[in-house]
């Protein structure tokens, strides 16, 4: 795995260049690569240094998964090349990320539906099976919350990942429901835990939470409650503000 | 006509009564079987939802018309606990999900955790894997048999059918410390290795389950009300499997033998031999052959790994991760193993290093993301596990086969009759805990 540049804090230790700064990666297919996700560097596992006192200082960047390059190994070419066939609006705008011998293909919310539908339909692909969708929540990035197709083939016993990035303040990605049924109730969870709005589907509701529950719990900036302690004014601070190695 | 103990109010589907008293007759007036609609709330508490499952049933006499499922009561955040606990401790909760199938919960999660490090686990713990699995199999589908035969009315089942699952948690007792809930399965191999004694165990009970499998087999395929009840109930298609992403014992009692064990295989299984059931009728019948069936060649299979077992290690050799492993059975349950006590008090300053950081920070696991399946009795069982490099998951989602399948229960229950609402929903066998998480 290629190791994105980071910054180092530390004086002595190797300056790079910021991750912000990179030139950014061009995908095989054109479009330049958005940072995907988030990254945590610092504190005990500090890399370089040698600094094992625990005040690395913790970082949290932008993180990009390794480039992928053609040939992307196994059936993941000729699904490329198919998809890019049907839906020739992707050229320019899919990024291909090939990691842990998977295949992730990071869509623009646009083309969801018709992805999806060539996903299912196109005898070359055959994804009869949308076997999961739920969300990530990537804080600290533009795009921040993402909508996760897992999506499985039975003819050819193949899988893809399919990867939607939304910003917070429209969080709105086309419902795959009419094509796939099965995500009627999966994008409801993903409308309770995260807050993305998928337009389309038929009674997009909450699920797991009570109806009248404020917030989206599964949101990295959800607040979470501490517990007060009866004991000389002291309290337990909530989970994500404890002190913790990262 | 006005009632005090039921009042009625106009509204524009016909008059709605409130009844309080047991006056039926003046209320429906002349027709009592007439052109009523009964809105019908069965659940969450209800002996025969499977736990805390809500209905909302609609009844034209006796025939249902709509059927919606309200889930969420057992919402218990199990996927945002994992992520403020390292990943080790991640298995402790989410061997509470579908707490029926917990070793299917811990081997999908850290299969993707291990996915994630680049690790495999040793064979041995592989194996021990697949039998835990196998043996849970069986166990579960035991609590299919004796809930759904309970509900339908065959008490016998149930009392037969619990009775032998106890003695299957008797055995995960004995190699776990626990009945269920074992958290024994963690990333890198197992907790520890079997006990002395266990394959003897394992053995008697095979030759148990056989003689029950058996006997509730002869008790039940041929008898009227269980046929009755059974066969023709609950319908549902292959090409409606699919689109309601149904897997498991549903879409195989409809006819498509999918089955990741054979299909994607994992930990070994292509190496085994045994067969995957199916059938064609597609109906509640369908479901009981194939699960029954499932039984069968699961003790094939759990045989066969009992004769492959050869001594070695049950977790990867990596001190950098393995701490878990060196754990043994006490009287009070699973612990700190004597030996590895002595060895980091005693001799290895190193060894009580590593122990220390790995109990009290934990592993770190590089950054991304992978899907982990595996076949659990109710199906594809999947885990999304994202990781930002840290020593604690950045997200895990279960793709949860409880939570997919119930959103078949209205295609199996519209059209028919209220009593096999109960049947359907029994076919279905989903686990709360691990529908609403």
């Amino acid at each position: 795995m290629t190791t994105p540049p980071r910054p180092d804090n530390l004086p002595d230790g190797p300056v790079d260049q910021p991750a912000a700064q990179a030139q950014p990666v061009t995908s095989p297919a054109g479009g330049p690569v958005d940072p995907i996700g988030v990254e945590r560097r610092g504190m005990f596992g500090i890399e370089g240094t040698g600094d094992t006192t625990g005040f690395g200082g913790l970082i949290r960047e932008p993180w990009r998964p390794p480039e992928a390059t053609r040939p992307y190994g196994g059936y993941f070419d000729e699904v490329v090349d198919a998809l890019l066939a049907i839906v020739p609006e992707l050229n320019g705008q899919l990024q291909v990320v090939v990691d842990r011998d998977e295949l992730t293909l990071h869509i623009p919310r646009e083309l969801v539906a018709k992805v999806a539908r060539a996903c299912r339909d196109n005898a070359s692909l055959r994804f009869e099976l949308l076997s999961s969708l739920s969300g990530v929540d990537y804080i600290g990035t533009e795009k921040r919350l993402h909508a996760v197709y897992q999506l499985t083939s039975m003819t050819y016993r193949r899988r893809i990942r399919l990867e939607v990035s939304v910003t917070v303040e429209d969080p709105h990605i086309p419902s795959v429901t009419p094509i796939y049924p099965t995500a009627d109730w999966q994008e409801r969870e993903t409308y309770d835990m995260f807050g993305i709005v998928f337009d389309g589907h038929p009674a997009l509701t909450r699920i797991l939470m009570p109806d009248d529950w404020d917030g989206f719990p599964q949101r990295k900036d959800y607040p979470l409650g501490g517990i007060p302690v009866q004991y000389k004014g002291a309290t337990i601070p909530p989970p994500d503000e404890r002190r913790v190695y990262r | 006509m006005t009632d005090i103990y039921s009042p009625s109010r106009r509204t524009t589907e016909g008059p709605v009564y409130t009844v309080t008293g047991g006056d039926w007759d003046t209320v429906i007036g002349g027709d009592p079987i007439g052109e009523e609609r009964i809105v019908l709330n069965m659940g969450p508490q209800h002996p025969s939802t499977h736990g805390v499952l809500r209905i909302v049933l609609e009844l034209e006499g006796e025939t249902v018309t709509d059927a919606r499922v309200v889930v969420g009561y057992l919402h218990t955040g199990i996927e945002k606990n994992t992520e403020f606990r390292t990943w080790t401790q991640g298995v402790t909760f989410l061997t509470r999900a579908d707490y029926l199938s917990p070793f299917f919960n811990e081997t999908a999660y850290c299969l993707g955790v291990e996915k994630l490090l680049g690790i495999e686990a040793p064979p041995r713990a592989q194996l021990i894997r697949v039998l835990m699995m196998e043996l849970n199999r069986i166990s579960s589908h035991w609590v299919w048999l004796a809930t759904g035969g309970m509900e339908l009315g065959a008490l016998t089942a149930m009392t037969n059918g619990f009775r032998a699952r106890e003695r299957v948690l008797d055995v995960f007792e004995l190699i776990t410390g626990l009945r269920m809930n074992h958290a024994y399965i963690r990333p890198g191999g197992v907790a520890q290795d079997l006990p002395e004694g266990a394959e003897v165990k394992i053995r008697e009970l095979i030759k148990d389950t056989r003689t029950e499998l058996a006997g509730v087999d002869k008790l039940l395929r041929g008898q009227a009300i269980w046929v009755d009840r059974l066969k023709g109930v609950g319908w549902i298609g292959v090409e409606g499997c699919l689109s309601l992403g149904i897997t498991g014992p549903l879409l195989r009692a409809a006819g498509l033998p999918w089955d990741m064990r054979k299909t994607e295989p994992y930990l070994g299984y292509e190496t085994f031999d045994f067969e995957v059931p199916t059938d064609d009728r597609g109906d509640c019948w369908s479901r009981f052959v194939v699960r029954v069936a499932e039984m069968w060649e699961s003790l094939r299979i759990v045989e066969q790994v009992l004769d492959r077992l050869e001594p070695g290690p049950t977790m990867v050799d990596d001190p950098k991760i393995g701490w878990p492993a060196r754990l043994a059975l006490g009287p009070d349950g699973m612990g700190n193993s004597l030996q590895h006590v002595q060895k980091i008090m005693n001799t290895s300053m190193e060894s009580l290093i590593h122990h220390f950081k790995l109990v009290t920070e934990g592993f770190r696991v590089p950054a991304g993301q992978v899907y982990s399946a595996v076949e659990s009795p109710r199906g594809e069982l999947g885990a999304h596990v994202v990781s930002d490099g840290s020593t604690r998951p950045y997200r895990v989602h279960f793709r949860e086969p409880s939570f997919i399948n119930l959103q078949a229960t209205a295609t199996l229950s519209i059209g028919g009759l209220v009593a096999d609402v109960i049947a359907s929903i029994a076919s279905i066998d989903p686990v709360m805990g691990g529908c609403d998480r």
